[in-house]
């Protein structure tokens, strides 16, 4: 799944990718799992000259990314991250793709074996409009960014802000950065609390290193 | 079926007299293998398409498979059949001939004018048979590196080739690393499995099973083991093709008849085909040329030579790769593919993979595959961009 199949809103999705762009140091080594399209790549081989890998599980993404002159594998991250050696990236990015994992934890478990720092971008479950909605009709929550039904989402390991940061510290994770985006984009830490997050975050963006 | 006499003596004996190329090496020359031997003096004949630029820097090697030749965008002198890689070959395809000098030579031990045991042996004045030397793929790339040394070429653009073809890729990959710019090893694999081995053994079994073979020495006998090759070929044609491709295109249906004839007749489409299959292919090809190219396949292993690690086999390589796998392809399954591309990940090496999707089964890379074709071209000119070679507008930025 890649974000801008997860995001309608293609401007919305740039914002997204903006915002991980400004995370990773230039000139460093960078495999972004779950790639898609490559646009993140694109973004981040133009701007900050990385050395840009990718994994994709759909075909037609990865022959969007070999066009593109991306080095990107067709591959599951659920199964495949095993095989990367320890330390060989700088930047491990799982982008709008944690909630499709099979093992979310076991797949960030192998992010920061593999990279120094893991970066992952996450929508918040924990969102207002997404707690009203179930409180209000006791369904599952369909929104604008998450428009699919229960029963054919590939979403199938939802977490709010706060699952993951206990997540990542019972991992043993140190959260080096974070950012929450709004429904526009625009990132939440400039008017709020942390505690707030949660609540008006629609989505979430960590970056972990291991210890 | 009676016994044929050897080849058409009308048709050119293109084992001795190729219509190709030829670069030959003198006894000056010699081609060191690496059972040990030494051969001299010897030929490789090639085809070229295409100009080479002026820092000779737009040269692509494509390497062919087991039965396959150096014909691979021209009408095949043999058959008079077109080339076996036309659909990515020639005038805006993929492997552009406006834009790429492209190279393809016959594989040592072959029988298209390359150096094999249907060539003559200057000791004794008659066909090498089995006196020729076991060759590997590495002797089939050291032997590639030499004609390429002869046209003045440093370091190719790309490699590129399928089954056979990409053990070469790989191989030219991991032992001329710095020579290789980038590199296509499709639907293949780092070694042979024993499936593998055992399917060819089957058919090395067939042809010497064969009396007409005469332990090798068929030429002077002036035989030809078509029977034992056809069966040869018959049995092997099935690991290119995949169930659900035979199931499409011949099912249970009968060949032109509405009933079963209670005999061995080829009552079944598939038998005729396959019979076909096997016919066409003696006529073409040389058994011993087949003994000799099979081995070579069994006797690859890529790891061993790199102490039993894949990826040191490519430590430190600055190609850029695009492996690429077919779904159905049993022959050289996906995960073998996989292994190559761990490996390449391993060693940090610049990897793109793709597995396309098709029932076709490993011949899936000799087809009009849009997919291989797409990926292909995209491959080529992000590589020909990283080159400084020049890519057309119309697709200059994808």
């Amino acid at each position: 799944m890649s974000p801008l199949e997860m995001h309608a809103d293609a401007a919305y999705a740039r914002v997204d990718l903006l915002n991980l762009v400004s995370m990773v140091e230039p000139g460093s080594r960078v495999l972004d799992v779950g790639c898609g399209d490559g646009s993140l790549l694109r973004l981040l081989a133009e701007k900050r000259g990385v050395d840009a890998r990718g994994i994709e599980l759909s075909q037609s993404g990865v022959n969007l990314c070999v066009a593109k002159g991306l080095s990107v594998i067709q591959g599951d991250a659920d199964t495949d991250l095993v095989y990367y050696p320890d330390g060989s990236f700088d930047y491990v990015i799982l982008s709008q793709t944690l909630q499709a994992m099979r093992q979310p934890r076991l797949v960030m478990e192998h992010m920061l074996r593999i990279g120094r720092r893991a970066i992952v971008s996450f929508p918040n479950f924990g969102h207002w409009k997404i707690r009203l909605q179930l409180l209000t009709t006791g369904r599952m929550p369909v929104t604008k960014n998450l428009s699919y039904s229960w029963y054919e989402t590939p979403n199938i390991h939802f977490c709010t802000i706060n699952d993951f940061i206990a997540l990542a510290d019972e991992m043993g994770a140190v959260i080096e950065q974070a950012s929450a985006l709004d429904r526009f984009g625009r990132p939440v830490e400039m008017t709020l609390p942390r505690r707030m997050w949660n609540l008006f975050g629609e989505q979430a963006v960590f970056v972990l290193s291991g210890q | 079926m009676t016994r044929r006499q050897v080849a058409d003596p009308d048709k050119r004996n293109e084992a001795i007299e190729p219509s190709s190329l030829v670069a030959h090496f003198g006894a000056n020359e010699p081609l060191a293998l690496e059972s040990g031997e030494i051969l001299a003096p010897w030929a490789i004949a090639y085809q070229a398409y295409g100009a080479l630029n002026a820092d000779k820097s737009n040269a692509i090697l494509l390497c062919h498979a087991l039965t396959g030749d150096q014909h691979v965008a021209n009408t095949n002198p043999v058959t008079g059949k077109s080339g076996w890689w036309e659909t990515m070959v020639g005038s805006g395809k993929p492997y552009d001939t406006d834009r790429f000098f492209i190279i393809c030579a016959n594989v040592l031990g072959s029988c298209l004018g390359t150096t094999g045991p249907a060539s003559l042996d200057p000791a004794t004045g008659k066909p090498y048979a089995l006196h020729f030397p076991v060759v590997t793929i590495r002797d089939m790339v050291n032997a590639q590196a030499k004609l390429v040394d002869r046209l003045g070429i440093d370091t190719l653009f790309c490699v590129a080739g399928g089954s056979m073809g990409g053990m070469q890729v790989l191989e030219w990959a991991a032992s001329h690393s710095s020579r290789v710019f980038s590199a296509m090893p499709i639907a293949t694999a780092a070694k042979h499995t024993a499936q593998n081995i055992a399917f060819h053994e089957v058919g090395r079994q067939a042809v010497m099973a064969d009396p007409d073979w005469h332990s090798g020495r068929y030429l002077d006998e002036g035989t030809r083991p078509e029977k034992g090759l056809a069966v040869a070929r018959m049995a092997a044609h099935i690991t290119y093709l995949s169930e659900q491709a035979l199931h499409r295109k011949f099912g249970r249906n009968l060949q032109e008849r509405a009933a079963p004839t209670f005999s061995f007749d080829a009552d079944f489409e598939v038998e005729s085909y396959l019979r076909y299959q096997g016919r066409a292919f003696v006529e073409r090809f040389d058994a011993n040329s087949y003994l000799f190219l099979t081995r070579a396949m069994d006797y690859f292993d890529l790891a061993k030579e790199h102490d039993g690690v894949l990826a040191r086999a490519f430590a430190g390589s600055k190609t850029r790769f695009c492996v690429v796998s077919f779904t159905s392809d049993w022959l050289f399954p996906t995960r073998d593919s996989r292994a190559i591309v761990h490996a390449l990940n391993a060693a940090g090496a610049s990897v793109s993979f793709v597995e396309i999707e098709t029932d076709k089964g490993h011949d899936a890379f000799l087809l009009d595959m849009p997919e291989l074709l797409e990926t292909t071209r995209g491959f080529i000119d992000s590589a020909a961009r990283a080159r400084g070679l020049t890519v057309p507008a119309r697709r200059a930025e994808p």
